[in-house]
């Protein structure tokens, strides 16, 4: 579980989160949705502390992470999985040296089991044949596939995936969405997704939370999103055309 | 002006994050390997060539301008030597290596900061900073040394060369000039001096890349910065040294 509580941030006396206090639950996909610009990916860094939020406080399960100083943020980082928007696989290494890292750096297995481990994080996203490819020579779905590896080689117990589809087309969206949910469900992750796409909402949304300008302006399941009563939500929702027009037919 | 004393106070900080105790010693082990052959190894073919184009220049000069029947030929050896010991093979370099290292340096950890590899980083919880630019102080500080000796070996016989290829002067002469009043302690001076410079171009170049931020312009203008301060530094710093160890 992860639990803001009133945050506060602002950028050089921009306040981009407006007290937002939000919960997220263990086991399942929590979905931030909201316009380009609106606050999510600040919301999303602010969480894992990424930015130092200005008010309000930050609980991981029952740890209260934003008063932690650098050693005790350390610990907890053990257990955190994030994926980025695109993608931040380190340009100068394999895929295979990528995910390898967290395992070289902090635990003391031997090369065998460091490398059984980035074979199965690896297979698990379908990527069995790119371990000696650099991020350069991978398509868009196969870096965010990668990352997806990275962050999970770990075994997280949260993770926080920025835009996980952005720049992909549809059908390759779908396919990260799910790989994200089913991941979430294998290993009871607490998972936090920002996305302003809402096919990902109606196919892996569990709780959403919609930002509008920096503010919480809604939260609920995806089952209350198209009858939700609210105007800026709904203008979100049904911003496509064929939304527009599949709302008027069931009306 | 308020705005500089903030900047070395950042810079100070960060080469604190830098020099805090490394996660595991095997793998800056090897980074620092790979950086020598990238920072160093690298810049061996540039260095080459400048010094043999100076040694030979200076030598001409030298020749022409101590044209007079007063000044002995053997002046001319003598004078390269100074020349490039002094000054050619460790200030002038190092403003070359600033210009091609340090715009290295700055567009590879600009790059990684806007497109957050940096922040992967922190969340895999590794000190980001001591990662990626400790082990290219450590290989720059090491190997810009032998780049030195390497340069005044190279310099020292192009002026050789061109002695004996133009007849300006006699050859023989000049290796006169070359063990005229030769004190070790210049050598140790100008590699003491190398060591700084190695020093301030790697961390100076890391921290504009660092805090850069923004889009491939910021990278851009950081690289710039990157090497427009680290030659300013280079400049103040040869003064203070020379000041504070040949006199
Ligand atoms: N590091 C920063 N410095 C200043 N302003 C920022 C910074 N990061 C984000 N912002 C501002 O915060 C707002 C929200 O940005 P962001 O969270 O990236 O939006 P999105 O919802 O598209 O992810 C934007 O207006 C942006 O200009
Ligand atoms: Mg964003």
């Amino acid at each position: 579980m992860i639990k803001a509580q009133n945050i506060v941030k602002s950028f050089e006396g921009r306040t981009v989160l407006k007290d937002i206090s939000v919960e997220f639950g263990t086991g399942q996909t929590n979905l931030i949705i909201g316009r380009s610009g609106s606050g999510k990916t600040v919301l999303l860094k602010s969480l894992v502390g990424l930015h130092e939020v200005d008010e309000g406080s930050i609980f991981y399960d029952d740890v209260c992470f934003s008063t932690l100083d650098f050693r005790a943020r350390k610990a907890i980082r053990k257990h955190v999985g994030m994926i980025f928007q695109g993608g931040a696989l380190l340009d100068a290494s394999t895929v295979e040296e990528n995910v390898k890292l967290p395992l070289d750096l902090f635990t003391e297995q031997s090369e065998e089991e460091k490398r059984e481990r980035v074979n199965l994080c690896l297979k698990r996203v379908n990527m069995e044949h790119a371990h000696h490819l650099y991020p350069s020579e991978l398509s868009g779905g196969m870096v965010k596939r990668a990352a997806i590896a990275r962050a999970i080689v770990m075994n997280p117990r949260y993770l926080f995936c920025d835009e996980p589809n952005s720049g992909l087309d549809p059908q390759t969206s779908i396919v990260i969405d799910n790989l994200i949910s089913d991941i979430t469900k294998e290993y009871n992750i607490t998972t936090i997704i920002n996305t302003h796409d809402m096919n990902s909402v109606m196919e892996i949304g569990e709780k959403i939370v919609f930002i509008y300008e920096g503010e919480k302006w809604w939260e609920g399941s995806k089952d209350d999103i198209l009858h939700a009563d609210n105007r800026e939500l709904a203008d979100f929702v049904f911003a496509s055309a064929m939304a527009k027009r599949a709302k008027a037919a069931v009306k | 002006m308020l705005k500089l004393f903030e900047s070395i106070g950042e810079y100070v900080l960060l080469m604190q994050k830098v020099f805090s105790r490394p996660e595991k010693m095997a793998i800056y082990r090897r980074r620092i390997m790979h950086e020598m052959e990238a920072l160093g190894l690298n810049s061996i073919g540039l260095t080459a060539i400048i010094s043999v184009f100076i040694g030979c220049a200076v030598t001409l000069q030298m020749a022409i301008t101590l044209e007079s029947p007063f000044i002995p030929k053997f002046m001319i050896g003598y004078a390269t030597r100074e020349v490039m010991i002094l000054e050619f093979s460790s200030t002038v370099v190092a403003l070359i290596l600033a210009g091609k290292v340090g715009s290295n340096i700055a567009s590879e950890i600009g790059t990684m900061r806007i497109t957050e590899q940096i922040d992967a980083l922190e969340i895999m919880g590794v000190n980001s900073a001591s990662y990626l630019i400790l082990p290219k102080i450590v290989a720059t500080v090491f190997f810009f040394p032998f780049l030195a000796i390497f340069s005044m070996l190279i310099g020292i016989s192009g002026g050789y060369g061109i002695a004996e290829l133009t007849g300006i002067m006699n050859p023989v002469e000049y290796i006169d000039g070359l063990r005229y009043c030769f004190y070790p302690d210049e050598i140790t001076y100008a590699l003491t001096k190398m060591v700084f410079f190695a020093f301030f171009i790697t961390s100076i170049s890391a921290y504009c890349g660092y805090y850069a931020k923004g889009n491939s312009l910021e990278v851009g203008k950081a690289s710039t910065k990157a090497v427009v301060i680290s030659s300013i530094v280079i400049m103040i710093c040869n003064l203070v040294l020379t000041q504070i160890i040949r006199t």
